[in-house]
């Protein structure tokens, strides 16, 4: 069996040296993520509003729903989009299987859940005099929006660390509509199971040891926030 | 509030793909077996092609069964593949054209070096009748030890090894469902590394297994020697642009570059190139040229082996099959 300790103190070399292999997969993860990332935010804040501001029936439902589409199995979520992205899909047109639009959408609907269900908490945790208040003053219906997003924005800001922890670390999106091409598609997860595949542990050792630092980073910073109690809106349930 | 997220995703989503395309040259995509990828040899062969032609080659490395499904959702230009069964019926369905052999080398058994069941230097059906014996002889039958690790993941080496349970007599579904059988679903790399990890046996190719054993990920030892009955045949065909099922599906085919990528690969260069791959590092060749010895039709029974068992009606590709291209068959 391959020595472990060889393994890992090649993989530091790889990192060191800045191997261009190396760092064009880490750079495609971190760009493929953050674009999704910031995907998500566009679409899913809009509705963590009007699920966070409004009263209506099925709301519970609604916010349920999102609640449990968190946990999909991304390799689920990779069938169901080779499915539509596929030349005989119903979005076969656009030509994005195999291509990083296709993993960077993707991931973007794979956070979305994630996005809307805490940024919705985060929202909701906000006095709902805030909203009152604004609108007392003379403020529009979207103005007094904004000032409730305001005093939210921890908690949505928190909403997009962790969608961002999610894309960076997934595999199966990113697998099945991607390819796992290299040099084109393959980021650090696709990237760790191909090497370790074909057998190169240490090239897969020393991506395995920079997602780890990513991700952990990411909680780092979660953890900290909260207790500096930036966050504490998440603590509070609503009412 | 809406207005501004909906202007922003469309700006977003539409920069990102001005992005790509700004950037993107033609594209090439190869839906490959796991064997050709896992070596190293096809990216050398890419490296080889994308220096001398204004095409991108995207690799999509998978089983072979993998590679004809995605070909048949007009999802690659190109396959590479080593089932001769399923190479015909991809062709009989008007999805393949143009097929060519490129390669071939041998399957081999590897177990653990003790080989507790015997097998070594003998033939493929006595191999598989040794194996069957030690994995029925097992005092644990709880389906704790395994004996035979399967890639079954409908590979071309997945195919091959339920012709060779055939061939030795033994019904695959029955055999398969045996407690000292383990079926993984994955490639050959990872089926290699598991069949290591239980000290079991399995089939592979000699390419994956000599690199992994060179690198010394693997301790198990090939038993096999080279036959007739483990003969591993790689051809390429391309993808049909007019499948009369499908006339859409497959209209954004990209064939032109798919032919020039063939004869690139049956050139007498690349052919070389293929022969003399690894045997630096390995010491013996991973892949043998099959363009050659085919056609100078030459005596040596390896060229009778090839025919009997990856030929259809006597040629490689029989003319219905063809579209263009003569030069490929003279």
């Amino acid at each position: 069996m391959v020595d472990i300790l060889e393994g890992i103190a090649k993989a530091i070399q790889l990192i060191i040296t800045g191997d261009p292999t190396l760092y064009g997969i880490v750079y495609r993860s971190l760009f493929f993520s953050g674009i999704a990332v910031l995907l998500a935010m566009l679409w899913g804040t809009p509705i963590a509003m009007l699920i966070g501001l409004r009263d209506f029936r099925g709301k519970t439902i609604i916010k349920g729903f999102f609640n449990s589409l968190i946990g999909i199995p991304t390799v689920v979520l990779g069938l169901v989009l080779y499915l539509v992205f596929s030349k005989g899909g119903p979005l076969g047109f656009l030509q994005l299987l195999y291509t990083p639009g296709a993993i960077i959408l993707g991931e973007a609907v794979l956070v979305t859940p994630i996005l809307i269900s805490i940024a919705t908490t985060a929202i909701e945790a906000v006095d709902p005099e805030i909203m009152n208040l604004a609108k007392t003053l003379g403020a529009s219906e979207s103005q007094a929006a904004i000032a409730v997003l305001k005093e939210a924005i921890n908690g949505v800001l928190l909403s997009n660390i962790a969608s961002f922890n999610r894309a960076i670390a997934e595999l199966g999106v990113a697998l099945l509509v991607g390819g796992n091409i290299a040099g084109l598609t393959d980021i650090l997860t696709t990237a760790i199971s191909r090497y370790t595949q074909r057998g190169e542990l240490d090239l897969a050792i020393a991506l395995g040891i920079i997602l780890m630092v990513i991700v952990f980073l990411i909680n780092m910073i979660i953890i900290t926030a909260r207790k500096a109690k930036m966050l504490f809106t998440l603590g509070r349930s609503p009412q | 509030m809406l207005t501004a997220a909906t202007i922003g995703t469309i700006l977003v989503v539409a920069g990102t793909i001005t992005y790509f395309q700004y950037f993107a040259k033609r594209r090439l995509i190869i839906s490959t077996t796991t064997s050709l990828y896992d070596t190293g040899l096809l990216e050398e062969i890419e490296k080889n092609y994308e220096a001398t032609h204004n095409v991108d080659i995207n690799i999509i490395s998978a089983g072979t069964g993998i590679a004809i499904q995605h070909a048949q959702n007009g999802d690659a230009d190109v396959i590479l593949v080593h089932s001769p069964s399923m190479e015909k019926t991809f062709l009989e369905q008007g999805y393949g054209l143009n097929r060519k052999i490129i390669a071939y080398n041998f399957f081999t058994i590897v177990g653990p070096d003790a080989d507790p069941a015997r097998i070594s230097r003998r033939n493929a059906t006595e191999a598989f009748k040794s194996i069957v014996a030690y994995g029925e002889s097992l005092s644990d039958q709880s389906g704790q030890t395994k004996v035979w690790v399967s890639r079954g993941d409908n590979s071309g080496t997945h195919s091959k090894e339920q012709s060779l349970w055939k061939a030795a007599g033994y019904n695959y579904t029955l055999i398969s469902a045996e407690p000292w059988y383990a079926s993984v679903g994955s490639g050959m790399g990872d089926t290699l590394n598991i069949a290591n990890q239980k000290s079991a046996y399995t089939l592979s190719d000699i390419g994956t297994y000599l690199k992994f054993w060179k690198e010394g990920t693997i301790s198990l030892t090939a038993l096999l020697i080279e036959e007739k009955s483990l003969l591993n045949v790689y051809s390429v065909m391309a993808v049909n642009q007019t499948v009369p099922a499908n006339q859409t599906l497959h209209s954004q085919i990209n064939y032109v570059d798919a032919m020039e990528f063939i004869h690139y690969l049956v050139s007498d260069e690349t052919q070389q190139f293929i022969e003399n791959y690894g045997k630096t590092d390995y010491g013996q060749s991973l892949f043998y040229g099959a363009v050659q010895p085919l056609r100078d039709n030459a005596p040596q029974p390896l060229v009778k082996w090839i025919q009997d068992s990856a030929f259809f009606d006597g040629y490689e590709c029989p003319p219905q099959y063809r579209n263009g291209y003569p030069e490929l068959y003279t």
